[in-house]
């Protein structure tokens, strides 16, 4: 299945990456598998404190499932205000 | 009537409070986030999750409607480069009574703050930052579920 990425705030800055479209392994099938595969190119990932997420625009927790189409964010905890 | 925004633009918080103000209000509670003028920081920078921003901030809209009657909400939050003392933030509530007005007003920052995809970055005179979430702020909205400020 293929899924449509984004980053956000710090986590765009150390990827140097705003958003990529990827095709999954069979398996990848959660925002915290997807999380963990990722990481292995993408390290800051892996190193992000409190790492967020969200799966068609709607904050997910790791246990998200992910489908073939979807769009998943990733960012650094909310800051505005 | 609800409204909400994400824009570069500043705003006029009068003539937010002023569209407010009619029909059945009795009551208009507003509150403007402001950049900080603490002399560390030269300018801030907000980036946004545009589609995602708008629906969180709608969610939290219907949240609060949920919780108290509402007659209108608007709020409006800028994105892009500001100055200290510029206006980042305003959220004002109408009801017929000031608690549902003044509530659902800090019930909406509270959320804003901990569930709509914004991200501040500080410029000081030593580097850019990105500013860390604060843990006061997970604790203000989780207030709201515990229900210990409902009255």
């Amino acid at each position: 299945m293929s899924v449509k990425l984004l980053y956000f705030a710090s986590l765009r800055e150390a990827l140097g990456l705003a958003e990529e479209s990827i095709e999954l392994p069979p398996g990848v099938a959660t925002v915290g598998a997807l999380r963990a595969w990722l990481a292995k190119r993408h390290a800051p990932l892996a190193t992000t404190k409190n790492l967020r997420a969200a799966v068609n625009q709607k904050m997910a927790g790791m246990e998200a499932a992910i489908r073939d189409g979807d769009e998943i964010a990733f960012f650094p905890p909310v800051t505005g205000g | 009537m609800d409204e909400i925004s994400v824009q570069a633009a500043d705003f006029d918080p009068g003539g937010e409070i002023a569209a407010l103000s009619w029909g059945d209000a009795g009551a208009v509670a507003s509150f403007v986030g402001l950049v900080r003028q603490d002399g560390a920081v030269t300018a801030m920078t907000l980036e946004h999750y545009p589609g995602m921003t708008e629906a969180a901030l709608a969610d939290i809209v219907v949240a609060a409607r949920a919780r108290w009657p509402l007659l209108a909400v608007r709020i409006v939050h800028r994105i892009g480069r500001l100055l200290p003392g510029e206006r980042i933030v305003f959220v004002g509530v109408a009801a017929a009574h000031r608690h549902a007005a003044f509530a659902a007003c800090e019930f909406i920052m509270d959320y804003l703050k901990t569930q709509a995809p914004f991200w501040k970055k500080e410029e000081t005179l030593a580097g850019a930052r990105w500013v860390e979430a604060r843990e006061s702020d997970e604790r203000a909205a989780q207030r709201w579920q515990d229900g210990v400020t409902d009255g």
